[in-house]
């Protein structure tokens, strides 16, 4: 009877250590909604009580129900058939369970169907879904689409589409990718055209389509004929109908039970959601915030599997008259899986608050707006929390989706050559954890999206505010490495600078991100080590390993090794 | 429109017994088995609430037992039974099937109103399966056990398919009927975390009762009223409320006397070794209960 939320008590420490009762005050209307709805929470304490309780539940439904299928989830995979996709049986009673349990709709307003669940208890469902199914995490993380609806369409779209994901009637897909437009969203084709009357239709082919079969699809279009970037780009709301149609799907190396299709739109009715030429530059750019971190939480997941299921085996493996576990050199992956798993974590529910804290301000922003109050103040805290999100948000999915790989890996290692079979479960983590990096922006496009956040060095308050602090015992020398990992950080940073070539600072980004990483997290981790003593021990490896890598990274980049890229012509093709 | 009555029962979790619930004398010792609802009874409310929502009605699930029973009950109300009652009295306790069938009987006879009665086959804790039909004999109507499907309802009567030794057969009966189902009919829906957040501090009188009790600052009436409001209240049913004969009831109304509890000790030929370890014990019992030498 496994429990994933409750078998998880660094999960629960995260719960416990939430703050977020200003986030749950807006999102309730000051607990007025409990006037509305019988499952309104009256105030902070009850709202906490009802999340812990949704999250048990789901850690339950995780752990007892969508956890067993998984592998036959994965051997099924989903299928195509005469122009029709189905689902793994499997994933078939998933989706019918998670409806039953009103989770379709975790994040919505009560008035459309949904239980009004803060991102961040939501982002935790997520990465207890992913644990039990990464495949899943693709149909039940995709709320996200409806919440683009609920951001930027009208009031008639939301109440024509809301309800039906949050009751499970639909579920929706995220239509970016084409053949010729993948990092590179600004080359998107897919035409969108309005006839006399001015209703919107849309033709072309979408690509790598994330649960195209869906029933409601989000589309990217080129709604401005001729224009060639992304400024001619809006965004389309859609059935998915019998214009639509399904060519192939792809048969891949992992997520077996998530339907990757090929869409070709022959001339499908839709709607404009938002503003036209808004389609890329404004709201698929707000999207990918949340995607990034569903994508994070699904590799947080896959990691926590992995971690799992490789400490297991290695307390029953016996070899040399003893568990592995026992033998030192496989104690020691198993405490380097587990220091980036609670790193990890600290990483992830830090850049979900970051994300929330932003996207709430907004809407109250909005509220105030409205009302005709002052929002100056506000919007000054606005941009330095959309900084914030800016920077953590892809440094999260690239830390993250790396380390899913890594541990994922280290967990196959762990069970030696019986890893390498089908019989185990890691082989089946490892492959669902190779997407994590690539999908929703790479993780080469990720460091591209912190670097300008990096150089501009916009935490450089917080650290300052951080090293200030006393601390004590054997935190004061972690404390004291931090201080040294920055001062490593400001002379790369410099140096870099001071060379003022773009090049340079392309290659030398990943580094520089890093670096960066090594601080935020460090201080995270400190901060957690402060409230529970267990959790020295995790600042201790993760900081002092820090310290090293800082000090490799910051060699890397000023031994001008990366000059050589000046030669690859010479070097790569001979 | 049908109106179900589900008969739940909260049972020790005989199917997660660890190293120290098993006392010298090979009895079990409850206090220390986590509390669950009968696996069998969840199908039966399953059912119910399927029936309600093909065709329409309420579904009342009713629990007989001491008063952390409401816990149970609270987990119907998150599946989505409309109404529950708590069946509690200290009369009632040290009941065997006999006595819990005359109260349950006389119970469902004040509550009234009924098409179909639901209840698991049997419970994991006695293993009797004789408490629905005993139900069901003495409110004089009709029992269909081992139930797998309602195939049809119509008008005041209904199809029901039970498992027979080598196959199933279909029955046509009058209603009302009392039903008694089997673990593989149905698979029991999640909670619904809208009724779950709604429904979480639903409370019986004497819960409350704990609540105010080394609390000054609470009084009983005024919560009771409180929780009624905000339909929060689950009703009991005592001795006082119902027709009956106290000496029926609970330990006094049960003739099945347990006369000796034996450790019986198999003389077998191999053996196998087990680590004197909290893991090694609980594979041991793993194995026991696989051969159903207990559990």
């Amino acid at each position: 009877m496994p429990n994933f939320f409750l078998d998880n008590t660094d999960l629960q420490f995260h719960f416990d250590n939430l703050d977020i009762s200003e986030i749950v005050g807006i999102m309730e209307d000051d607990y007025e909604q409990a006037k509305l709805f019988n499952y309104a929470p009256v105030n902070y304490e009850d709202a906490v009580e009802g999340y812990r309780k949704v999250l048990e539940m789901i850690g339950d439904m995780a752990g007892n129900s969508i956890a067993p299928r998984a592998s036959d989830v994965d051997l099924e995979g989903a299928s195509y058939k005469d122009g029709k996709v189905s689902y793994a049986a499997g994933t078939v009673k998933n989706l019918k369970q998670l409806a039953q349990a009103d989770l379709m709709g975790m994040i919505f307003p009560r008035r459309y169907g949904g239980i009004n669940m803060p991102f961040p208890i939501y982002m935790m469902a997520v990465e207890m879904v992913s644990r039990a199914d990464a495949s899943l995490m693709n149909i039940f993380g995709l709320q996200d689409i409806a919440d683009t609806i609920k951001k930027f369409g009208n009031e008639e779209q939301r109440l024509e589409f809301l309800p039906k994901f949050c009751s499970g009637e639909v579920t929706g897909a995220m239509a970016l990718t084409e053949p010729d437009a993948g990092s590179d969203l600004q080359a998107v084709k897919l035409s969108a055209y309005q006839n006399n009357e001015g209703k919107w239709f849309l033709r072309g082919v979408k690509r790598f389509i994330t649960n195209g079969n869906g029933e409601v699809l989000l589309v990217l279009a080129r709604s401005e004929a001729g224009s060639k970037d992304g400024r001619g780009l809006s965004l389309f709301a859609c059935y998915g109908d019998e214009t639509v149609k399904v060519r192939r799907i792809e048969n891949k190396l992992g997520i077996h039970g998530s339907p990757t299709c090929e869409l070709q739109f022959n001339d499908t009715p839709a709607q404009l959601v938002g503003q036209r030429k808004f389609g890329l530059i404004k709201y698929v750019f707000d999207l990918m915030y949340r995607a990034r971190m569903g994508v994070s939480a699904q590799a947080m997941g896959i990691s926590q599997a992995a971690y799992e299921e490789a400490l297991k085996y290695a307390k029953e493996r016996e070899q040399f008259g003893k568990a592995i576990y026992n033998i030192p050199a496989v104690t020691n992956i198993l405490l380097n899986m587990r220091t980036m798993l609670e790193s990890n974590r600290a990483l992830f529910y830090s850049a979900v608050n970051s994300v929330a804290i932003k996207e709430q301000t907004e809407e109250k922003i909005e509220k105030l707006k409205a009302e005709g109050k002052p929002v100056a103040e506000l919007n000054t805290a606005l941009k330095q929390m959309t900084k914030r999100a800016n920077l953590l948000t892809p440094m999260c999915k690239y830390i993250l989706t790396e380390s899913a790989n890594k541990i994922s890996y280290d967990a196959i290692q762990i069970h030696g050559g019986t890893g390498y079979m089908k019989e185990f479960k890691v082989e089946r983590l490892a492959r669902d954890a190779r997407i994590t990096n690539i999908y929703e922006g790479t993780s080469q496009l990720q460091i591209v999206a912190c670097l300008g956040g990096v150089i501009n060095d916009i935490l450089s308050e917080e650290f300052d505010e951080k090293a200030m602090k006393e601390y004590k015992g054997g935190l004061v020398r972690l404390h004291n490495v931090l201080k040294e990992i920055r001062m490593i950080f400001k002379d790369c940073l410099k140096y870099i600078l001071d060379k003022k070539d773009p090049v340079y600072q392309d290659v030398a980004a990943k580094e520089l991100v890093d670096l960066y990483s090594y601080l935020h997290t460090g201080y995270l981790l400190l901060e957690q080590a402060e409230k529970e003593s267990r959790k020295v021990f995790i600042a201790n490896r993760y900081i002092i390993e820090a310290l090293a890598s800082a000090r490799k990274n910051a060699e890397l980049i000023k031994s001008e090794l990366f000059s050589d890229i000046l030669h690859s012509d010479k070097i790569l093709i001979h | 429109m049908y109106n179900s009555i589900v008969l739940v029962k909260q049972v020790p979790d005989t199917a997660n017994i660890s190293g120290k619930v098993m006392k010298d004398d090979g009895t079990v010792n409850r206090a220390l088995l986590p509390a669950v609802f009968n696996p069998e009874d969840l199908i039966a409310l399953e059912l119910a609430l399927q029936v309600k929502e093909k065709y329409g009605g309420k579904v009342t699930a009713i629990t007989m037992g001491p008063p952390r029973a409401s816990d149970t009950l609270r987990e119907c109300l998150f599946m989505g039974a409309d109404e529950v009652y708590l069946i509690t009295d200290r009369k009632f306790a040290g009941a065997d099937t006999l006595a819990t069938s005359y109260v349950l009987s006389a119970a469902i006879q004040k509550i009234g109103n009924f098409d179909l009665i639901f209840a698991g086959r049997q419970a994991i804790d006695g293993d009797t399966a004789q408490v629905g039909p005993q139900t069901a004999e003495k409110l004089n109507i009709p029992q269909v056990t081992y139930v797998e499907e309602i195939v049809e309802l119509n008008e005041k009567r209904a199809k029901i398919r039970r498992k027979i030794e080598n196959g199933y057969e279909v029955l046509d009966c009058a209603l009302p009927i009392l039903l008694t189902v089997l673990k593989d009919s149905a698979e029991a829906r999640p909670f619904s975390t809208k009724k779950l957040l709604a429904y979480k501090n639903a409370k019986s009188l004497m819960d409350i009762e704990k609540m105010v009790e080394g609390n000054s600052l609470l009084y009983a009436d005024k919560l009771v009223q409180e929780f009624k409001d905000r339909g929060l209240f689950i009703p009991t049913i005592t001795a006082d409320d119902l027709d009956i004969d106290t000496e029926r009831c609970g330990l006094k109304g049960s003739p099945t006397k347990v006369h000796k509890v034996e450790s019986v000790i198999l003389a077998g030929g191999s053996h196998i070794k087990i680590e004197p370890t909290k893991d090694g014990l609980g594979s041991l019992i793993d194995q026991l209960m696989e051969d159903h030498i207990f559990g």
